[in-house]
């Protein structure tokens, strides 16, 4: 795209001339149940560089997209959570080395979303990188730290587990498209739930590549959902759905409150947005988060059982 | 032949219990009366006779409770070292012990529940908070919380009327143990022993402002949620209050849990000990007269056992001995409320208008006070009001299932989540049952036991947050 | 689960097995937190009287050591028809339980009472004799004139699966007994699982036993609150499933009032008011008998007697 752009500003200097090879663009489109289709509504948007150069037509996600995509990761909830979670570690991890192998990809959108120097957006595609790395790391582990057995006053086994929580929309930061988006999103599914993303409005184009990433990466179709669109259109629809069991609201920006009075009627859980709020891509690079977006998104169940003979 | 052996009235003696007419609220250290001169009054719902009168607090009321609250967590509780706080806790520990009787004797008076449970259960588990938690607060550091983990600030907790004293310790004693102060609104049926535990705070020499109590109904309870001094919000009731909170604390840095209302599943599998099975559903739904939010209150047997596991429970239910709960032979207490009375008798009624069948064992109940039988309803399937509702009463829906999966995805088919029980001797299928149920907490083989240790909190509509044991710190702690 | 009834047709190893393991689990905690839970109730003042006046009556005011002299039996007799010397309104006991070559004695002492004379055979308390002594010892003692015999089963043979062997003995003594009754001690502190002792309970009753028994009071535990409960249990599901009311007596470990009261709260609330009988529960004990009758004294006149008020025998 950036070789496109370049030839598109030349163009305005010289005359006419076709070009040696006409690139072929990409069709931006949803990743939901495992599919990338165009948004039911048949609507699309345009997404701008930061120089205001016309980059490519997003889907324009809507609520009924948003329905499905509940849907999906619903369906995909139970085969998730029920995987062991070595498995899930190796997944995640197979996430990372396949962005790996498309960082070139990953940076060539990042400077063009964000305008940024080419070093600084390797810099957070490597973040990225790393994070599903670190995550693939948390899978069978998160259960031993958060979780233990509790000493009780009687002949009783007493044991806390962490678990999942279920379906969790995830209002991605709108000003830190790919390594914010990860930071939100790998936590998630690393504790084994199932996630519908609501993409930065104004730089999608790096979640539908990491949705390519995911759908390649041995990720079950549905354990992650991106809609690319708008977080005040789709919001309203995700916060108070019933199937939808958590929040993070992240980048809800100016509906965060919105949609944390309509979670209230489902008792639905709520992540506030936190101090990364608005600091782009920079603000995710701490490369140790522990356990702080894991935890809001477990639900600990406690076991009893009698001892005797 | 029953005669030869009816045992005595063996009433529990009032005497322990010097109650004043009149109760201010307790804000500051002192005790003082609402700034409007409004008041309510108490009931024993046993038989209907005035306990006392308490301050109705007002937002004046409650404004003056959160800047006391305030001024102590800054200038005395958050600065003062854990080994201090955790001192304080320890010697309330201790009060609650020397006075258990006292309190085990007035909150079966302004609850209706059996001194045998507030003797045995709440009384014991209240100080057993106490003295756990007394010795977190000079180890936070440990709690994989941080490794330096700060108080809130000022906690506004909201109780239920179930277990008046049992909740309020759920909530100080957290609080005070990671530095943060309290303003606690009790419920306002039940506000006595919470009155007497500020006397016991004033005896314990807690600085003044660290414990405040106000009391009054929702209005009190919504002033102090929705104050904006406020910096943790910790209730226990109901789903629709919950949800109300909720939307209250939309948008503010208020931390909020709720623990609210349940459905919970007892699954009896073919294979269980059938008569510990039947202690452990009386238990499930009969203890506190069924008004335990994670109350078994729906029995799901397997077909196949149904008949001869109803016939024993039926044989259990006419041992329960229903009256006086100052008697230390009842099982079965009053009521808390004409309300709550109501209701029960409502969804009961609705119950059997649905099609189920009810029985309860012959047990005359007192003329005087809020009464009700122990009632089975069976026959129940899932569509039935009485299958998904909360009745928070002694009526136990009797549903049956076919099969393991059958089982699991009927008790959770709900849009709660807080217990379950599963019964069976097959150590992999309750496991397995274990791991399927959407449920916080899960009594495997036993059923509604408590302890400090333990954490306790709901999925789903059940509300979010644990109190007791390590993760219930992580409320009171950013 | 099976009908506790159904004997097996043909009685086989296999059959009773599959009987017996097909009796609903207990569970060992559950049932000690029942039990503890029927501790806590609150027995007192005219309910307390007469339930002293009920245990006195299921007495059975045993003496079983090698030392035991017809003199020594003979005082036992005196105390059994005369509980408290000073007041004549006290019961006089269910039974007293002595040794086989000791009956003739009780026979002698009792003539006229109108009270039991129990006594233990078979080898007791090991059991470990051929079946032919363990018969001619019961024999002995229907002979001599015992009214019950207290058999203790072979715990080996029920620990080593022999369940057979276990009902065979017993229904070999029950014949040996003609008329008398039998009571079959379990030894429950040898069989050491709840579960064990559900199963010895039902295999018991299936072999012709008019009692079930808890222990013989020379092995420890003896009778406790849990394994009392699971008999009454027993007895109960017994006579759910026939019609027929079965005994029980705990035997060994009930020293005092506030023990004995605690069996009869069980025994009201698990078997049912029916069992509250000495036809159908007894307790087998030496020294309780002094603490019922302090007790009846303080309740009549209010103040603790000392101990020298009542007989040592």
């Amino acid at each position: 795209m950036a070789e496109q752009r370049t030839s598109a500003k030349k163009a305005a200097r010289t005359a006419p001339k076709a070009p040696a090879r006409l690139a072929v663009r990409k069709t931006y489109k949803l990743y939901l149940g495992g599919g990338f289709p165009r948004s039911e509504s048949g609507r699309s948007y345009p997404v701008t560089s930061a120089d205001g150069d016309h980059l490519a037509n997003a889907s324009l996600a809507s609520r009924k997209d948003a329905r499905d995509a509940v849907t999906a990761a619903r369906k995909a909830f139970s085969g998730w959570s029920g995987r062991t979670a070595y498995n899930r570690g190796q997944v995640l991890y197979r996430v990372a080395e396949v962005m790996e192998g498309r960082r070139a990809q990953f940076t060539d959108q990042l400077v063009a979303a964000q305008g940024v120097e080419r070093s600084e957006a390797d810099t957070s595609v490597s973040a990225a990188i790393d994070r599903w790395g670190y995550y693939a790391g948390w899978t069978d582990k998160f259960a031993q730290v958060i979780g233990g057995s509790n000493p009780v006053a009687g002949p009783y086994h007493n044991h806390s587990s962490p678990e999942p929580t279920g379906v969790v929309a995830v209002f991605a930061p709108q000003d830190a498209p790919l390594l914010g988006l990860t930071s939100v999103l790998a936590p998630v599914v690393a504790t084994g739930n199932t996630a519908v993303v609501v993409t930065s409005e104004e730089a999608p184009l790096p979640a539908v590549d990491l949705a390519e990433v995911l759908a390649t990466s041995d990720v079950p179709g549905g354990v992650v959902n991106l809609l690319t669109g708008r977080a005040g259109e789709i919001g309203p629809h995700l916060a108070p759905h019933g199937d939808v069991d958590a929040l993070d609201l992240a980048g809800a920006g100016e509906h965060a409150t919105a949609f944390e009075e309509a979670a209230a009627e489902t008792l639905t859980r709520v992540l506030r947005p936190g101090p990364e709020a608005g600091g782009g891509e920079r603000a995710w690079l701490d490369p140790d988060p522990g356990t702080s977006r894991m935890s809001p998104f477990l639900e600990t169940k406690t076991v009893w059982h009698p001892i005797g003979v | 032949m029953a005669e030869i052996f009816e045992y005595a009235p063996a009433p529990e003696s009032r005497s322990v219990v010097s109650l004043r007419e009149n109760y201010g609220l307790f804000v500051d250290g002192g005790f003082a009366p609402a700034e409007s001169g409004e008041t309510l009054t108490s009931l024993n719902p046993a038989d209907e006779s005035m306990l006392a009168t308490v301050a109705s607090a007002g937002p004046a009321d409650v404004d003056r409770a959160v800047t006391a609250a305030r001024l102590a967590q800054e200038n005395v509780w958050g600065p003062m070292g854990g080994v201090e706080r955790g001192k304080y806790l320890f010697r309330i520990a201790r009060i609650l012990q020397e006075r258990s009787r006292e309190l085990a004797v007035l909150e079966s008076m302004d609850n209706g529940k059996p001194v045998k449970e507030t003797r045995d259960v709440d009384l014991p588990l209240v100080a057993a908070h106490f003295f756990y938690h007394a010795g977190w607060a000079d180890k936070l550091h440990h709690a994989g919380l941080g490794t330096d983990p700060r108080p809130l600030g000022v906690a506004a907790q909201v109780v239920p009327w179930n277990f008046p004293l049992l909740m309020l310790a759920w909530k100080i004693a957290p609080a005070l143990a990671t530095g943060n102060t309290v303003v606690l609104k009790p419920a306002e049926t039940t506000p006595l022993t919470a009155l007497v535990f500020a006397e016991i705070c004033q005896e314990a020499d807690l600085p003044p402002g660290v414990v405040n109590i106000v009391t009054g109904a929702g209005e009190t309870g919504r002033a102090l949620v929705e104050h904006p001094g406020v910096d943790k919000v910790a209730f226990t009731g109901s789903t629709a209050v919950g949800r109300g909170i909720a939307r209250a604390v939309a948008g503010t840095d208020k931390r909020l849990t709720l623990e609210l209302g349940g459905k919970g599943a007892n699954i009896v599998h073919d294979d269980a000990a059938l008569d510990q099975a039947v202690e452990g559903i009386v238990s499930g739904i009969f203890f506190n007269q069924g008004h335990v939010c994670c109350a078994g209150s729906r029995l799901l047997v397997q077909e196949s056992i149904a008949d001869e596991l109803l016939a024993r429970l039926k044989e259990r239910m006419t041992r329960i001995r229903v009256g006086d709960p100052l008697d230390k032979n009842t099982d079965l207490g009053a009521i808390n409320s004409a309300d709550q009375l109501r209701r029960i008798r409502e969804a009961t009624d609705s119950g059997e208008a649905e099609g189920a069948e009810r029985w309860s064992p012959d047990c005359d109940l007192p003329s005087e006070g809020y009464w009700f039988a122990p009632t089975l309803l069976t026959g129940v399937g899932q569509s039935h009001r009485v299958a998904r509702e909360e009745v928070f009463g002694p009526v136990l829906s009797v549903l049956t299932f076919r099969t393991p999966e059958e089982a699991v995805a009927k008790a959770n088919n709900t849009p709660y989540g807080l217990s379950a029980g599963v019964w069976t001797e097959k150590g992999s299928r309750m496991l397995w049952t274990a791991e399927r149920l959407r449920a916080g907490v899960i009594w495997s083989n036993t059923f509604n036991k408590f302890d400090p240790t333990s954490p306790f909190g709901g999925y789903k509509e059940s509300g979010y947050g644990r109190e007791g044991g390590r993760h219930g710190l992580e409320a009171y702690l950013g | 689960m099976p009908n506790t009834a159904s004997a097996p047709e043909a009685v086989t190893e296999r059959g009773l097995r599959a009987f017996l393991h097909g009796l609903p689990a207990v569970d060992e905690v559950g049932a000690a937190a029942r039990a503890q839970d029927l501790a806590t109730r609150s027995v007192k003042t005219t309910a307390k009287a007469r339930a002293i006046d009920l245990a006195v009556s299921m007495v059975d005011l045993t003496t079983l050591e090698g030392a035991d002299t017809p003199g020594k039996v003979r005082a036992l007799c005196a105390k059994a028809a005369l509980p408290d010397p000073e007041d004549r309104t006290v019961p006089t006991v269910g039974a007293v339980c002595v040794y086989p070559d000791r009956v003739g004695t009780a026979v002698e002492a009792l003539r006229g009472t109108g009270i039991g004379i129990a006594s233990v055979a078979t080898a007791f308390p090991s059991g470990r004799a051929p079946l032919e002594a363990k018969l001619a010892d019961t024999r002995a003692a229907v002979a001599a004139g015992a009214s019950e015999i207290d058999m203790v089963i072979d715990r080996g043979a029920f620990l080593a699966g022999d369940h057979l062997k276990v009902y065979e003995e017993i229904a070999a003594v029950k014949e040996a007994c003609g008329g008398a009754h039998l009571k079959v001690i379990l030894e429950t502190g040898e069989l050491a699982t709840l579960d064990n002792v559900r199963r010895a309970s039902h295999l018991a009753i299936l072999a012709g036993a008019d009692f079930i028994k808890t222990s013989t009071g020379k092995v420890s535990p003896a009778s406790t609150p849990p394994v009392l409960l699971v008999m009454l249990q027993a007895v109960r599901d017994h006579h759910r499933d026939t019609g027929r009311r079965i005994g029980v007596k705990p035997a060994g470990g009930i020293r005092t009032t506030k023990d004995a009261i605690r069996n009869l709260v069980l025994v009201d609330e698990i078997a049912g008011p029916d069992w509250l009988t000495p036809d159908l529960f007894r307790i087998g004990a030496s020294s309780l008998l002094n603490d019922l009758l302090m007790q009846r004294t303080r309740l009549s006149t209010g103040v603790y007697p000392g101990p020298d008020h009542y007989t040592q025998d």
